[in-house]
């Protein structure tokens, strides 16, 4: 029962404040990572992604949970601390899982011409998460920037959709970094 | 806690989180309107109430607020937001561009260069650039959906066939990332070069028309231009005549009822750290004090 009712801000207020705002610079910075604190949220769940989840949804953000993090233990958490209701990908606003679970990412929405930020963002548990690997460019980057991701093509094309596309939060542990459609990512 | 009954910037944290979530996907689409909630504030349109509701979502308690109005630091609208936020979120404020880490702005971009950590949050009257030439939200709509910016053009063209020159001098369209045409607030066009290749993040809210949309640091801003009528960011040709300074944008001060008039700084910030490193303009007071 302890684990269902802690393991959420203690001060909301003031953590998502904190929490936010490492999220705000690292969508604005692609290939930043921060590090963040605050949430317990259940095995196997990060921190991380803990965090954003009490940061970004509620009753208005339908979420969709993907392969393990679909557990009976996160359901009932996230019902306590955030109450987002759990769909389908197709329906989602967020969705949380392993890159692998989250496959294929065809399913999430891609928001409309008219309305491109009615699209997914993605909270991604990767098992590393490095300033080393794939080179990023483009909005937010002054010359390059370096990430480890677990592959180079999803995200490719994702931004041949610009200015439609999904948006990525990348999750590892207690640090976080983004990954927004605007990126470009290079295998170099 | 502030001792009120408020939570901390004002907002309740359902409103916030809303407001961030838009923020957040206003970033991953640069020049792109997101459309939020807006919120009543205590204070009436028009006086930045989309960028009051930009700041609470962005402030933490160990921010330093600075807020100007045209550049002031002392003007009615940059003071009561200031205060607002004193009372309602209790963080510090300063004067100073360089210390501040979020700086609310109606009309202006600071002189001093800003830094990556530096928020730099636009009040915006009218977000859409196309609105005056078409007042219909769903035919803006459609030519944005469609890049379909041929009408900005001609306008600036009329410029040109009217006036001989683009006579468009404050908020003056931009395109971001060779996709959106963004209207960058009332600023005047002196300050468009500081939009693109910004250190620091720009967030822009409009509170009556409800959009909020953000320039990511480093971002590729083109002002609108032709190849024979290239982009020029004017400013009164005058030197300040507080500090000195030939390179800053400046005000018209009428000094009495006989024409005589003097030119100042429009930032008061700049104007006065010039002055305090012994900078004089000509009719600044001579001596130590300035």
């Amino acid at each position: 029962m302890n684990a269902i009712l802690g393991g959420g801000f203690a001060d909301p207020p003031t953590q998502s404040a904190h929490a936010f705002r490492a999220l705000l610079e690292a969508m604005a910075r692609p290939g930043r990572i921060h590090e963040v604190t605050g949430a317990a949220p259940p095995a196997p769940i990060s921190v991380a992604a803990g965090v954003a989840l009490l940061t970004l949804t509620d009753s208005t953000t339908p979420l969709h949970l993907a392969g393990p993090a679909d557990s009976e233990a996160l359901r009932v958490w996230i019902g306590f601390h955030t109450g987002a209701p759990l769909v389908p990908a197709d329906e989602a606003q967020f969705a949380l899982g392993h890159w692998h679970d989250l496959q294929p990412l065809s399913r999430f929405r891609i928001g409309e011409p008219a309305y491109p930020d009615r699209s997914a963002t993605l909270i991604v548990e990767l098992d590393q998460l490095e300033s080393q690997g794939a080179r990023l460019t483009g909005p937010g980057i002054r010359d390059e920037a370096r990430l480890s991701l677990p592959e180079i093509g999803a995200f490719r094309s994702n931004r041949a959709l610009f200015p439609l596309g999904l948006d990525f939060i990348l999750t590892c542990g207690s640090r976080l970094a983004a990954l927004p459609r605007s990126t470009i990512v290079e295998d170099i | 806690m502030t001792g009120q009954a408020y939570n901390f910037a004002y907002l309740d944290e359902q409103t916030k989180r809303m407001i961030r979530r838009a923020l957040l996907k206003a970033l991953a689409i640069p020049g792109y309107q997101v459309p939020f909630a807006s919120r009543e504030m205590p204070m009436p349109y028009g006086w930045g109430t989309g960028g009051v509701q930009v700041t609470a979502a962005c402030l933490t308690p160990d921010d330093r607020l600075k807020v100007i109005d045209q550049g002031a630091d002392d003007t009615t609208n940059a003071v009561s937001i200031r205060r607002f936020f004193q009372r309602t979120a209790g963080v510090e404020t300063t004067e100073a561009t360089s210390e501040a880490t979020v700086i609310q702005t109606r009309h202006r971009i600071p002189e001093t260069p800003l830094t990556e950590g530096q928020i730099l949050v636009y009040q915006v009257p009218i977000p859409e650039p196309l609105r005056f030439l078409e007042p219909r939200e769903t035919e803006t709509r459609k030519m944005h959906e469609l890049e379909e910016y041929g009408l900005m053009h001609v306008k600036l063209y009329e410029d040109i066939a009217r006036h001989g020159e683009i006579a468009t001098s404050y908020a003056y369209p931009v395109r971001v990332g060779g996709r959106y045409v963004m209207d960058p607030s009332p600023i005047p066009k002196f300050d468009n070069p500081k939009l693109g290749g910004n250190p620091a993040i720009q967030l822009f809210g409009a509170g009556r028309e409800a959009r909020i949309y953000a320039l990511p640091p480093y971002s590729d801003v083109v002002s609108l231009d032709f190849e024979d009528h290239p982009f020029t960011p004017s400013k009164t040709d005058h030197e300040c005549d507080l500090c000195g300074a030939g390179d800053s944008y400046l005000d018209e001060v009428i000094t009495d009822d006989r024409g005589a008039r003097m030119f100042v700084c429009s930032d008061t910030d700049f104007c006065a750290s010039r002055q305090a490193q012994g900078h004089r303009g000509r009719l600044a007071p001579q001596g130590d004090t300035p």
